[in-house]
């Protein structure tokens, strides 16, 4: 699994798994995020509870919820911005953020192609397969290519 | 997914398509950065003498008639030296003089640069001691096994009429892999003898010693169409894969034997 390195605080610096999140904007979310490049807390725990919108599951009335803006990472599919919900100190959703460009707003930013990559990703490997050669891929194409999976697997 | 080796991959965007590299092997991490640093400095250097879509290069400069051929650089003479050969060993169905809107031809090595490149740019790579590499820029693949103790590269041969599917996996220690086909740019391979777009086949793979005689190879066939077959199975020492455009399958006898039986993937979607 690729580690992306978001230089989120200390205790978020195991998140690597971009691939489970879904979109969880909280229920007291509202107007415009603005893009940090640290992490900082957006919204600190209150006195109501608020489960992440997505969750299928029933918090507990008492649940505190944190949302983190995580700042801007780099990832293979451009910059992403990324906004994590902690619960009881445990990640519970992660939302990527297009970066803002006037139109601001939660998007699964390709959860759906990142899974299919993952799995074609996960399949090549058990199948062995280390590159593909096909018909030239444009660099548009290269990111949904499984090429390019195979190659985020590897990146140091 | 790295899990106990040390394979290392990179890319870059290049030449307008994607350059990935792996290396996997003891060569400390500077070299390795330095390696595929010289890599992509290469293949840049390479953009700005032959792309055709710069006006100031040597090659635009050359087509316009302001450069003649002896005024060009040694690698300008020497792509155009090996687009020669090509031709004559394609019959005309490798040809850098392609036919232009207006009805005339201008001179395009587009197609043999790529090859060329790649491979000179694998050479870099190759000076890493006991270092196994494979270079992939946009589906052209140059790659060696450094060790006698490595595994094979495991190269995935795209199923052009599905891409997110292998037809083949090959088993590969040296030389280089060339796919020609319409899968991801329509059809952008002419006939040369007709400029129009060639027809008969979906995709053709050719693999052997030299990135680029298999790059060539795999164009001219392409461009040639349905009898193709015919003529790959008279290459020596280059084996070939054809996807037709009924979807049907064939391959060289050298092919044949290259080929290792896919293993069962899992469905992906």
């Amino acid at each position: 699994m690729r580690r992306i390195v978001m230089g989120i605080l200390s205790t978020l610096s195991t998140l690597v798994l971009l691939f489970s999140y879904h979109t969880s904007t909280g229920a007291g979310a509202s107007g415009p995020r603005t893009v940090a490049s640290t992490p900082h807390i957006v919204r600190a725990p209150s006195g109501t509870a608020s489960a992440p919108r997505g969750h299928a599951t029933r918090a507990a009335p008492t649940t505190q919820v944190t949302v983190v803006d995580g700042g801007t990472s780099q990832t293979r599919w451009g910059p992403v911005q990324v906004e994590v919900t902690l619960s009881g100190g445990r990640i519970t959703g992660v939302t990527a953020l297009q970066q803002p460009d006037g139109n601001r707003r939660d998007v699964e930013i390709n959860s759906r192609a990142i899974l299919e990559l993952r799995a074609q990703a996960l399949a090549a490997q058990s199948a062995g397969i280390d590159g593909v050669s096909g018909a030239t891929v444009t660099s548009g194409g290269y990111r949904e290519s499984l090429q390019s999976a195979l190659d985020a697997a590897h990146f140091g | 997914m790295s899990g106990t080796d040390n394979q290392l991959a990179r890319v870059e965007f290049v030449m307008g398509m994607p350059v990935s590299i792996h290396l996997r092997g003891p060569a400390p991490e500077a070299r390795r950065q330095a390696a595929m640093e010289a890599v992509f400095a290469h293949l840049r250097a390479v953009d700005r003498t032959f792309s055709t879509y710069r006006q100031d290069s040597e090659i635009s400069r050359l087509a316009r008639g302001e450069l003649s051929v002896d005024a060009c650089s040694p690698q300008v003479r020497e792509v155009l030296d090996g687009c020669n050969q090509a031709r004559i060993a394609t019959g005309g169905y490798f040809d850098p003089m392609l036919p232009s809107a207006g009805g005339g031809r201008t001179l395009d090595p587009s197609g043999l640069v790529k090859g060329w490149a790649v491979e000179r740019a694998a050479r870099l790579l190759a000076e890493l001691d006991r270092e196994d590499y494979y270079l992939n820029a946009g589906g052209d693949i140059a790659l060696r096994c450094a060790r006698p103790d490595s595994p094979p590269w495991r190269i995935g041969i795209e199923d052009p009429r599905r891409t997110d599917r292998m037809i083949a996996i090959l088993p590969l220690r040296t030389g280089g892999v060339a796919t020609s086909g319409t899968a991801h740019r329509g059809a952008h391979i002419s006939d040369p003898r007709t400029g129009s777009p060639a027809t008969g086949l979906r995709s053709v793979t050719v693999t052997g010693p030299s990135l680029l005689w298999a790059d060539v190879y795999a164009t001219a066939a392409f461009a040639r169409g349905r009898d193709a077959p015919d003529w790959l199975a008279t290459l020596t020492g280059y084996a070939s894969l054809v996807v037709r455009e009924d979807g049907t399958l064939w391959s060289s006898t050298t092919m044949g034997r290259l080929l290792t039986e896919k293993r069962p993937t899992p469905s992906a979607a």
